[in-house]
């Protein structure tokens, strides 16, 4: 889990460009991070390719904050 | 200037007279090119003239699966996708009170539908590399419309307003997405146009003349190239002054 919450929290830091610490479980892309809904769609596509994974639109639309993000890709790498 | 080393660009109706132009252009400016096309025959010999570099990738855009696979099998051939001209297209002309909804379809489906599905499928690669050109061969008709090309005019209108969309979308990743907009440029098309037809359309053209597939060959090195990096959401008409929009 916190494997995987770090791998993710690096993506986030390294597309967004914000601080490690600000990015926390209810943070918000978009509210809270400064993602654009481009951004978006960006992080799921790295999140796809780091974790050797594929997140459906329907699903990709419920991923809001890194702590839905970190929650998805554990469910779906387990 | 304009030079394309290092680029791939996929070039779909590229056994047709503008198509082959199109890539002979752009390969002379040092990129890679994939040649597509329904006419396997015409896109070898485009590849023997070019030589290495140039790839057939014959593709029927009338059928999704085949268009979903042609970025991939593209990006397999050259390594990656940097530039897609759209420029494939069919007619089915016919008066609007007697067009079939077969005949609307068709041309929807090759001119504008596989338009956006080509697009969709090299935008990931172009989003990750934060640099790509997407030019769509619209048409003049898009524009003035045409009596008889209903269905053509509107595909082509139909990407001149997809491109737009999809400029505003991706212009913060160095992506543009522009059209070009040719008038009546000497083709196997307008071969077929009779002497009467030919007089007609030039008394409408201020330069007296048709256009030259090569012309259309240079519009589109310009809006791949580097240099045409501040240029998006625009159409490029070249008619000889023909419409002046």
């Amino acid at each position: 889990m916190s494997d995987i919450a770090d791998r993710v929290r690096k993506i986030v830091v390294e597309h967004l460009g914000v601080e490690e610490d600000k990015v926390v479980d209810s943070a918000s892309f978009i509210d809270d991070l400064g993602a654009d809904s481009l951004d978006t769609v960006e992080l799921v596509m790295a999140f796809e390719e780091e974790f050797g994974i594929e997140i459906p639109d329907d699903a990709a639309e419920t991923i809001q904050t890194f702590g839905d993000a970190v929650k998805f890709i554990t469910e779906a790498t387990s | 200037m304009f030079d394309l080393t290092g680029k791939s660009a996929l070039v779909t109706g590229a056994s047709g007279g503008i198509g082959a132009s199109i890539a002979r252009a752009l390969f002379s400016r040092g990129a890679k090119v994939g040649l597509s096309g329904t006419r396997i025959e015409p896109l070898e010999e485009l590849a023997a003239e070019l030589g290495e570099g140039a790839h057939v990738l014959p593709c029927n855009l009338s059928d999704p699966d085949a268009v979903k696979e042609l970025p991939k099998r593209a990006t397999e051939a050259m390594g990656s996708v940097d530039i897609l001209v759209n420029n494939a297209g069919i007619t089915r002309d016919n008066l609007f009170m007697r067009m079939s909804d077969e005949e609307w379809q068709a041309v929807l489906d090759v001119n504008l539908t596989a338009a956006m599905r080509l697009s969709r499928g090299v935008l990931r690669g172009m989003m990750k590399a934060r640099w790509g050109r997407i030019i769509n061969v619209t048409s003049v008709v898009g524009a003035t419309g045409n009596p008889g090309q209903g269905n053509y005019a509107a595909a082509k209108a139909g990407l001149v307003g997809m491109s737009k969309s999809l400029a505003y979308e991706v212009a913060s990743r160095g992506i543009t997405v522009n059209c070009i907009a040719p008038g009546f440029i000497e083709t196997a098309m307008t071969d077929k146009l009779t002497d009467e037809q030919k007089a007609r359309i030039l008394a409408q053209i201020p330069a007296g003349r048709m256009g030259r597939p090569d012309e259309i060959g240079a519009a589109a090195v310009y809006l791949a190239s580097e240099e045409a990096g501040y240029v998006t959401g625009a159409t490029l008409h070249v008619n000889g002054g023909m419409a002046m929009i």
